[in-house]
């Protein structure tokens, strides 16, 4: 997910618990939210900031493979709404980089990490996007994924990350929609347009899948984060979840889904499906996948080159202030 | 006699004297005033296109989150004008041009943006300069639309008028930040205004195209905006205390350079071959 691999802080059993710690979970098990200014077991705090740390980078960072086709948009129409929707997710980043300062880390200690390679970004965005219909397949399988996991996210237990999902979520829907739109279009064109939608389902249905990270059923980590509510559903859960929603949407676009162990499994009420090739997953996340330099050094490169934008601001701030300091000096 | 866009040359000032003499027809528009009319469109819609284009291409690139965001709402401001500008020059020309079909089946020549939107992004004072000195004329010439004798020119404006006082705002408000910001950031804007300003006299220059246009209380004369527009920059350059490059060579103006009668630089020819590259790929398909 955007959120992959988040490693959880101190699993304890309720035994090993504090008075304090008792009683946290009991109100996470009520429902109740929690809030910044309340008090949280230090396991906690830490492991959200991680997983909404890497959420965030997530969306910055998933601008630049959407934002590759923003300059070649093929209507005037799509330009505006691939805009558009590049402007949602740097919002996104946003509000999800405001929800982790409540927590006592700043945006730039954040950036700090994910410019040092110290904090992940999700796997997803550092595959490329070669064709238009990338930009459709993104928006429907990668934007459908997004949904699967933040839809459910709007329960979690700490209030200003369950208050940015909810937010994220209205948006994303649209996310979703204009890239299946996009499908449509490509799957009804011309023969080399159903051949590009075709194309961009092959490569990115299995790095799709891929996003909601290997299973977790043995995870103590998993478990702890679902204890605390900041992990609502198993990653196996979600990726079925996504797969039979996904396979009659592809169906419907007269693709091809590229597995060929994909059928539908009655017992279970839901599709049987090959597994992405996990070692690709774990190379990508280890810096080696197919744009991870390109994307890491981009978002470097933006940092860097505005440290001088970001100075000015700051030195003119502070002359600001102190004129405002000396006028009232000398009103006085 | 064809209809002006029609004519890939950048003769447009005895195109627009012709104009009188049997113009192409459309509805709702004087038919001598129909050439002049597409033409003056295109200019407007052109550069939004043009502009719109540049700064998206800082879209996740930007030095701050909250510049990304701005940016790309910008560019998207841009992007829907010229949607509403080039759709009304397809209406009036009245060859079933559509505003996509303007934007991505016209060569460079045919392009009638000014040089200023086209020039590169820089770095990110460049396009901050860039955008300033271009929004303070912007925002004077849709004041002025917004009373022109076509109702159809005055309700795009209106709704033009709203995002540009927006992006004016905004880029008045860095130019000063940034120049009266470190010594860094001083030097930068100034090399900026330096470089940009000797683009900036040709959006303010008359041609026929505009004196025809002007004559119908359709569109201002462009001169009639400087001393608004130069008010504005005369200030917002003290407040940011940087230096008024003064009075400095104009490209565009004299001979028969300049966007306005489609004589681009070198960068335009870029821009198009990146922006029309899947309409000209695949000239069959609709997307
Ligand atoms: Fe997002
Ligand atoms: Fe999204």
């Amino acid at each position: 997910m955007y959120a992959q691999l988040v490693k959880s802080e101190g699993a304890k059993s309720r035994e090993e618990m504090t008075p304090e710690e008792i009683a946290f979970q009991e109100r996470i098990d009520r429902g109740e939210k929690i809030e910044p200014k309340e008090w949280m077991p230090e396991g906690y705090r830490k492991t959200l900031i991680r997983q909404i740390g890497q959420h965030a980078h997530s969306e910055i960072v998933g601008q630049l493979p959407e934002g590759n086709w923003i300059t070649r948009a093929p209507t005037l129409e799509r330009k505006q709404i691939l805009l558009a929707k590049v402007q949602d997710e740097a919002g996104h980043g946003l509000y999800l980089y405001s929800a982790a300062e409540t927590l006592g880390v700043s945006r730039d200690e954040l950036l700090a990490a994910l410019h040092s390679g110290k904090m992940k970004y999700s796997s997803i965005f550092n595959y490329p996007t070669l064709n238009w219909a990338d930009i459709g397949a993104v928006g429907w399988l990668v934007d459908g994924a997004a949904i699967m996991n933040q839809v459910p996210l709007q329960r979690t237990s700490f209030g200003p990350y369950s208050r940015a999902m909810i937010r994220i979520c209205k948006e994303e829907s649209f996310h979703q929609r204009q890239g299946y739109d996009i499908m449509m279009k490509m799957c009804a064109g011309t023969p080399e347009q159903k051949a590009m939608a075709q194309d961009a389902l092959n490569r990115f249905w299995y790095p799709a899948l891929m996003m909601f990270g290997p299973s977790d059923k043995d995870s103590v980590h998993s478990a702890q984060s679902m204890a605390w509510k900041i992990k609502i559903n198993t990653n196996d859960e979600l990726r079925q979840k996504f797969v039979d929603q996904t396979v009659p949407q592809a169906r419907y676009l007269g693709l091809t889904v590229p597995d060929e162990n994909l059928t539908w499994n009655e017992d279970k009420g839901g599709h049987d499906f090959s597994e992405p090739d996990w070692s690709e997953f774990f190379e990508v996340i280890a810096g080696n996948g197919p744009c991870n330099a390109e994307r890491l050094n981009a978002r470097v490169k933006a940092w860097d080159d505005g440290a001088w934008f970001r100075e000015g601001l700051m030195a003119h701030a502070g002359k600001a202030e102190a004129r405002r300091r000396a006028a009232q000096v000398a009103a006085e | 006699m064809p209809s002006l866009p029609d004519v890939m040359t950048p003769d447009v000032e005895r195109l627009a004297a012709q104009a009188p003499r049997g113009a192409p027809t459309a509805s709702h528009i004087d038919p001598h005033l129909a050439g002049p009319l597409v033409e003056f469109l295109m200019r407007t819609g052109d550069n939004a296109l043009i502009l719109g284009h540049r700064v998206s291409q800082w879209c996740g690139h930007s030095p701050a989150l909250e510049e990304d965001i701005a940016l790309a709402n910008q560019a998207l401001d841009l992007v829907g004008q010229c949607q509403l500008w080039l759709g009304l020059a397809g209406e009036v020309e009245g060859r079933g041009r559509s505003a996509d079909h303007l934007a991505y089946r016209r060569d460079a020549a045919a392009f009638r943006n000014v040089l200023l939107v086209e020039l590169p992004n820089g770095d990110f004072g460049q396009t901050l300069m860039r955008q300033f000195l271009f929004d303070a004329f912007h925002i004077e010439l849709l004041r002025a639309l917004t009373r022109s004798a076509d109702p159809r020119v005055a309700e795009i404006a209106a709704k033009a008028q709203k995002e540009v006082a927006y992006h004016l705002e905004r880029s008045a408000d860095l130019v000063i930040r940034l120049g009266d910001g470190t010594d860094e950031s001083r030097a930068r804007m100034q090399a900026a205004l330096t470089y940009l300003f000797p683009y900036t006299g040709e959006m303010m220059h008359d041609d026929a195209v505009d004196r025809a246009l002007a004559d119908a209380g359709i569109a201002p004369l462009p001169s009639s905006l400087r001393a608004d527009w130069d008010r504005t920059v005369r200030e917002v350059l003290a407040e940011a205390t940087l230096t008024h490059p003064g009075q400095t060579y104009q490209h565009g103006i004299a001979g028969q350079g300049g966007g306005k009668r489609g004589v681009h630089t070198e960068h335009l020819g870029f821009i198009l071959a990146e922006m029309q590259f899947l309409q000209r790929a695949y000239p069959d398909a609709t997307w």
